[in-house]
């Protein structure tokens, strides 16, 4: 009797030292938007499942970008998981920098994972990171306004029906402008607008030799035809708007369309913070007339682990937690279906619940409709829509939207902001050796 | 000889002084406001003042999500440490610059304040590298000695430019008296530089605190200062502009206690010399 007892102790014992050996402390860094809140609120769910606790580092997206690229260029081994985007993760793929995700579990379904999402966070058919949640850009619009103009909002129009129907739903009086969209300089911000704009004229970054392109005419059409819808029904200032300013602008009631991030559309339809959350419609991204490329973009917010972490597996263990169905529905339990991260499950876009979501089929069309291998209409030899994914697209795309960007505030004219864009991307790609 | 002034320049003075200070005050006002507003007030256009209902949701918020105690403590740490290592470090580099200055003091002065001309990023590389060979990535230790190698050019130009009004013969009268140099600098120049010394002290305390690139750049969990506390509520992608000013009144507020009941000291360390 004693012996068994003394058996059984030492088994409980034991048992507790090797859970207590194996459990880890992560430290995540993770940029701060609402869904990635929300994780951090339920982590407790993951420590309650496998007895590993959680340190976040949550940053302001582009100090995130600088302080993870250092880290895991330098080897660092500060963070355990990053969060990371569709530009950096098939770079960083590449150079060996992330642990790749080829072996989850069979529970985890990674042919669940929607493919675009997958595709873009892959390279050479590996996966390097999981999607959190994933978003493309869409048009949102004040159907009342557009009620009020005359006009019926095409599932999907063209730019030509947006031009004419901002110009007809702005109303300087009432202080309504008919087109919310971005100018602001920045690769992920006004830079990426303008690419996802170009390549629904037919424009590219390069062809096929790493040659520029900014001095051709599909560029020319659409940067003038931007700063002239911009001008006749934008707002004031819009050189310096990006997400934030036209979000504030939509949700206070003035504009009358908006194309941006699909994440967006939770925002403007929140009846806490929208004056307009109940008059919103959508539609897809518009292409120009004649040209068979829609201006939407596809992005995510991934988990990957840096090559350099000593927890590799407890990693795993976190990543196939905070991207499985699993905490779709621990999402959808405590916060309901609306606020569970859209964009990165085929299935959550089957779920009947789900369904119902006024924003949720055009999300999923929005993704669906991204292509990151054909981005425009013309061959090109990169892979991105609204960036170009190489490691000099970052300082290369901000210097151009930085021109573009003066164009727009009227500093210089279109012509003069391509030319020094063509001339800038041409030598920059000189002394990067593409050329 | 003092010069006569009329009581409407004076008048006229004292409005101009309120006006200005008002102007500067005003960004930290606004914020302080917007922290007791809503999101949606926040963003509201006309933008509203007083009038509207105060919250302090914003404030249990960011108490819910983020351990501020642990971030103000390190930025204490941090900014405390390293000013005070720093001031270690100067008074005697300043003195023997003041009282025992060499051919080539000025060029040393000069290469210590070029040293700040150099844009941080560029040596962040190196400096990161150092931190991963040296363990001191993501501690206290490393920031603080990182900080305090920063500010340590301000630190001996001011130490220096305050010694520079002391009478030399005063410290000579110690030696001749029998004071070894360090009873020299530490019982006779230090007493005599004490608004100085204090005004040195709290303008670097301000600066380490408000050092926002080395403390974001050199940190994660655990030596992450109050300036990472701002920055983790800041977002290009959604309005938490009520909430993150919530955070900035919360990290500012313990140094603007400090700067008012220490102004006194502040104001006579950085007029000290200003008249002979």
């Amino acid at each position: 009797m004693e012996y068994t007892a003394r058996t059984l102790l030492g088994a409980a014992a034991l048992s507790l030292l090797a859970s207590t050996a194996f459990a880890e402390t992560l430290t995540i860094a993770t940029v701060n938007n609402g869904d990635m809140i929300r994780m951090q609120g339920l982590t407790d769910d993951f420590t309650k499942k496998t007895g590993h606790e959680v340190e976040w580092v949550t940053l302001e997206e582009n100090v995130l970008r600088q302080r993870v690229t250092t880290d895991i260029t330098t080897k660092g081994g500060a963070f355990d998981i990053m969060t990371i985007g569709m530009y950096e993760t098939p770079i960083w793929g590449k150079n060996g920098w992330l642990v790749p995700l080829d072996d989850l579990s069979a529970e985890y379904d990674v042919d669940d994972l929607l493919p675009a999402m997958r595709a873009g966070l892959s390279y050479d058919g590996t996966l390097f990171a999981a999607p959190f949640y994933g978003e493309s850009s869409m048009i949102m619009y004040r159907t009342d306004l557009m009620e009020k103009a005359g006009l019926e909002m095409p599932e999907a129009p063209t730019w030509q029906f947006i031009r004419e129907a901002a110009k007809a739903m702005t109303d300087r009086d009432n202080d309504i402008n008919g087109i919310c969209l971005r100018g602001k300089a920045g690769w992920g911000e006004g830079g990426a607008f303008i690419t996802v704009t170009g390549n629904s004229f037919g424009a590219r970054w390069f062809d096929e030799n790493w040659n520029a392109q900014f001095d051709q005419p599909e560029w020319a059409e659409a940067l003038n035809f931007f700063v002239g819808m911009m001008n006749e029904s934008g707002p004031a200032g819009y050189a310096t708007n990006g997400f934030n300013e036209n979000l504030s602008l939509f949700q206070q009631g003035r504009c009358g369309m908006w194309i941006d991030a699909t994440v967006a559309a939770s925002f403007v339809t929140n009846p806490d913070d929208s004056t307009v959350a109940d008059k919103v419609g959508f539609a897809l991204a518009p292409n120009s007339e004649g040209v068979d490329k829609k201006s939407n973009w596809l992005w995510a917010w991934a988990l990957a682990i840096p090559a350099g972490t000593q927890k590799a597996d407890a990693a795993k263990e976190f990543i196939e937690w905070a991207t499985s169905k699993g905490y779709i529905e621990l999402v959808a339990e405590n916060e309901g279906w609306a606020n569970v991260p859209p964009g990165a499950r085929t299935s959550l876009y089957e779920n009947p619940n789900y369904k119902d979501i006024p924003f949720a089929k055009m999300t999923l069309d929005s993704i669906l409709a991204a292509d990151p291998n054909n981005p425009t209409v013309k061959p090109v030899p990169y892979v991105g829509i609204q960036f170009v994914a190489i490691p000099e697209f970052a300082g290369i795309g901000t210097e151009v939207s930085q021109e573009f960007s003066a164009a727009y505030a009227g500093q210089q004219s279109v012509e003069e902001a391509l030319a020094k864009a063509q001339a800038l991307t041409n030598d920059a790609m000189e002394a990067a050796g593409y050329r | 000889m003092a010069r006569a002034v009329t009581n409407n320049r004076k008048a006229f003075n004292t409005a101009l002084a309120w006006l200005v200070g008002l102007l500067i005050f005003f960004p930290i006002l606004w914020t302080v406001l917007t922290s007791f507003k809503t999101e949606a007030q926040a963003i509201n256009d006309p933008p509203l003042f007083l009038f509207f209902d105060w919250t302090l949701e914003n404030y249990s918020v960011v108490q819910e999500r983020s351990d501020y105690l642990r971030y103000l403590w390190n930025s204490v740490f941090i900014a405390g440490g390293s000013t005070l290592l720093g001031i270690v470090i100067a008074v005697p580099a300043a003195w023997s610059m003041a009282f025992v200055p060499s051919r080539r003091t000025k060029d040393v002065l000069l290469w210590m304040l070029s040293t700040k001309m150099l844009p941080a990023v560029g040596v962040l590389y190196p400096i990161y590298l150092l931190f991963i060979q040296l363990g001191l990535l993501d501690t206290r230790i490393g920031l603080t000695i990182v900080l305090m190698l920063i500010n340590l050019p301000i630190i001996v130009w001011m130490l220096y430019t305050y010694f520079r009004e002391i009478p030399a013969e005063i410290l000579e009268a110690a030696r001749m008296d029998g004071a070894s140099l360090r009873e020299e600098i530490l019982y006779v120049l230090t007493p005599m530089a004490v608004p100085g010394i204090a005004s040195t002290i709290l303008l670097n305390f301000i600066l380490a605190w408000n050092e926002a690139f080395w403390t974001l750049n050199l940190t994660a969990a655990n030596a992450a200062p109050l300036t990472a506390f701002i920055a983790s509520y800041s977002s290009p992608e959604g309005l938490f502009y009520a909430k993150l000013s919530a955070a900035s009144t919360m990290a500012i507020a313990p140094i603007l206690i400090l700067g008012w009941f220490s102004q006194k000291q502040l104001v006579r360390g950085l007029t000290f010399g200003a008249v002979k």
